[in-house]
């Protein structure tokens, strides 16, 4: 596999469950070194996917690759760290063992050990360092989703999927996730982050996907897929004949809000000083561009979404 | 093969960490307790009355036998409700996924959890037979011919069962896995009744169809060896002299072993019915 082979690869991919179609037509390539989000309303396919990518579920249609492998290889699978979306671990054994469980299961067939303080320091890494060495029964679900998390992260795998990794989590542990996610990038693992709450992915992905009803709706870099910038301005008291069209074309919420698609964002003093001097009164300018959530809802059309 | 023993190792753990263990030695003890009490009882009184050293002796065997059925029945709901669950419950509670996405084989999954749960039926059967053939001869002096064998047999019979109930465990949720098991388990008892009582009275197509379900569901098969491991000799040939077929007919008698094709097949089946449930668990999407 050469460096700038992809670390997910996929062509038409399909998923049927009985008369169900779960995944359609997935094509999507996940490059080394990114975090990549995966992005769609609640029963859009995402997890289907995920279970295919990982072997869980064979697909009915289409096909790829994963690190190179056909999918579900077993030789792949050993360097892919996973958080299911139903993440439950054996409630009787202490989070540590938990870890030391699946370290084990990753290093069969001849895969490299992972040494007991790599396992102290992913679990420290996830903020359980304090409780290894409690039993996970007792765990809240947002700290077994953090245990999940150290399960995905052990022994660095060149790949980590994660399925809605901050489902469970406060505010304070959805920061530490992106934190977590950042550092596995750094460290040289891919991510792929399934999730449907939008300002997660926003904030931590480079490049993402957008699925509903099990077709990829638009792919690429965020920055891309936001596309231009939107000066939007909030005004009362503005005559109708002021003359702000030389700002090209200007769309007006019922809020007094007044958006200025693709407007050169330097132009804002101008905007505003056109509107007062027309006699209008600004209250606030926002220089800001479309949010994935704008794009998100323009695609899926209203379905149900997660800020 | 290093997948297949992590994952035996993990499920005697959880047993023993979910306390299946500790109860089921607690059972033991307090049920060979409780039948040790009640065949001493009834010894003291033959012996107190005119009774002959053989007639308690066959009397003490009938008893034995009927403990190791209850014995038999203990482990067969035990093997049916630990493999049930051994499989079904991991996929529904997820724990499954997470460990399936490691770069292990299905059949590692089902291998290495019937390894496990063979390991904890066995060593309860031993433990618990063992135990009542070792203080039922301490409180009566009677000895049965084979109670290794005995152990073995009714091992095995467990052993069926769980199989059996992993089989399922890859399609079926727990609950309807076990209630399957058991289900059988009680028709192929039954099936074992059928058969003798059909061959008494040349039934035919019962015979037939009795002997089948018997080598479908191998469990009452292997009851006859342990039931004929406890027997004295003596009666064996006195009954088979006496009733012939008529003692086939006793759910609580057998005549011999076993035959070897018997044994045999109940060997492959157990390897066919592992295979299946490790194929079956395969080609399931999770």
């Amino acid at each position: 596999m050469t460096l700038d082979a992809p670390i997910i690869d996929t062509h038409g991919l399909a998923k049927r469950y009985g008369r169900t179609d779960a995944l359609v037509d997935l094509t999507l390539r996940v490059d080394a070194g990114e975090i990549f989000g995966f992005l769609g309303p609640n029963g859009a396919g995402k997890t289907t996917a995920v279970k295919l990518l990982l072997g869980l579920a064979r697909p009915t249609g289409g096909g790829g690759t994963v690190l190179g492998a056909p999918l579900g290889d077993r030789g792949a699978r050993r360097e892919v760290g996973y958080l299911p979306e139903l993440f439950r671990y054996q409630p009787w054994l202490r989070a540590r063992e938990v870890v030391e469980l699946h370290a084990g299961l990753r290093g069969v067939d001849g895969g490299a050990p992972i040494d007991a303080a790599a396992i102290a320091g992913v679990l420290a890494d996830v903020g359980l360092a304090d409780r290894a060495e409690d039993a996970v029964g007792g765990f809240s679900k947002g700290m077994q989703q953090r245990l999940g998390l150290a399960v995905a992260l052990v022994g660095s795998p060149r790949l980590v999927v994660l399925d809605e990794p901050t489902s469970a989590l406060d505010p304070v542990g959805r920061a530490d996730v992106r934190s977590i996610v950042r550092r596995a990038r750094d460290a040289g693992s891919t991510v792929f982050l399934n999730s449907h709450l939008l300002t997660e992915v926003e904030r931590v992905c480079d490049r993402v996907a957008i699925v509903d009803h099990g077709r990829v709706l638009a792919s690429g870099r965020i920055d891309d897929l936001l596309g231009e910038s939107v000066a939007r301005v909030r005004a009362t008291d503005l005559p109708a004949a002021a003359e702000l069209a030389r700002f090209g074309a200007v769309e007006t919420a019922e809020d007094g809000w007044l958006s200025f698609p693709g407007l050169d964002l330097e132009r804002i003093p101008d905007v505003v000083a056109a509107i007062v001097a027309a006699g209008g009164r600004v209250h606030a300018v926002d220089a800001g561009r479309a949010t994935l959530e704008d794009l998100f809802m323009r695609l899926v059309g209203g379905g149900e979404v997660a800020a | 093969m290093r997948a297949i023993w992590i994952i035996a190792r993990l499920t005697i753990a959880e047993a023993a960490r979910r306390r299946i263990l500790w109860v089921l030695l607690g059972l033991t003890l307090v049920s060979v307790s409780l039948t040790t009490w009640g065949v001493e009882r009834l010894v003291s009184l033959a012996r107190g009355g005119d009774a002959t050293e053989l007639e308690i002796q066959v009397g003490v065997s009938q008893v034995l036998i009927l403990v190791a059925f209850m014995f038999s029945f203990v482990l067969a709901m035990t093997a049916a409700f630990l493999g049930a669950p051994a499989i079904a419950s991991d996929l529904e509670s997820g724990v499954a996924h997470a460990m399936l996405a490691r770069p292990i084989r299905r059949a590692d999954l089902v291998v290495g959890r019937w390894i496990g749960l063979v390991a904890i039926v066995v060593g309860y059967a031993c433990a618990s037979g063992l135990l009542e053939i070792v203080t039922v001869r301490f409180v009566s002096g009677y000895t049965p011919p084979e109670p290794i064998l005995a152990v073995g047999f009714l091992s095995a019979q467990a052993i069926v069962l769980l199989t059996f109930a992993m089989l399922l465990s890859t399609r079926l949720p727990a609950i309807a896995s076990g209630a399957v098991c058991v289900v059988l388990f009680g028709l192929g008892w039954m099936a074992g009744v059928f058969a003798g009582v059909g061959r008494f009275f040349n039934a035919g197509p019962l015979v037939d169809v009795a002997e089948a379900s018997r080598w479908l569901l191998p469990s009452d098969g292997l009851w006859r060896g342990t039931i004929y491991s406890l027997e004295p000799p003596a009666v064996v040939l006195v009954a088979v002299g006496r009733g012939g077929p008529a003692a086939q007919a006793n759910p609580f008698f057998a005549t011999s072993l076993p035959p070897t094709p018997f044994l045999l097949w109940s060997a492959a089946w157990l390897v066919l019915v592992l295979a299946a449930a490790a194929f079956s668990l395969s080609r399931r999407d999770l």
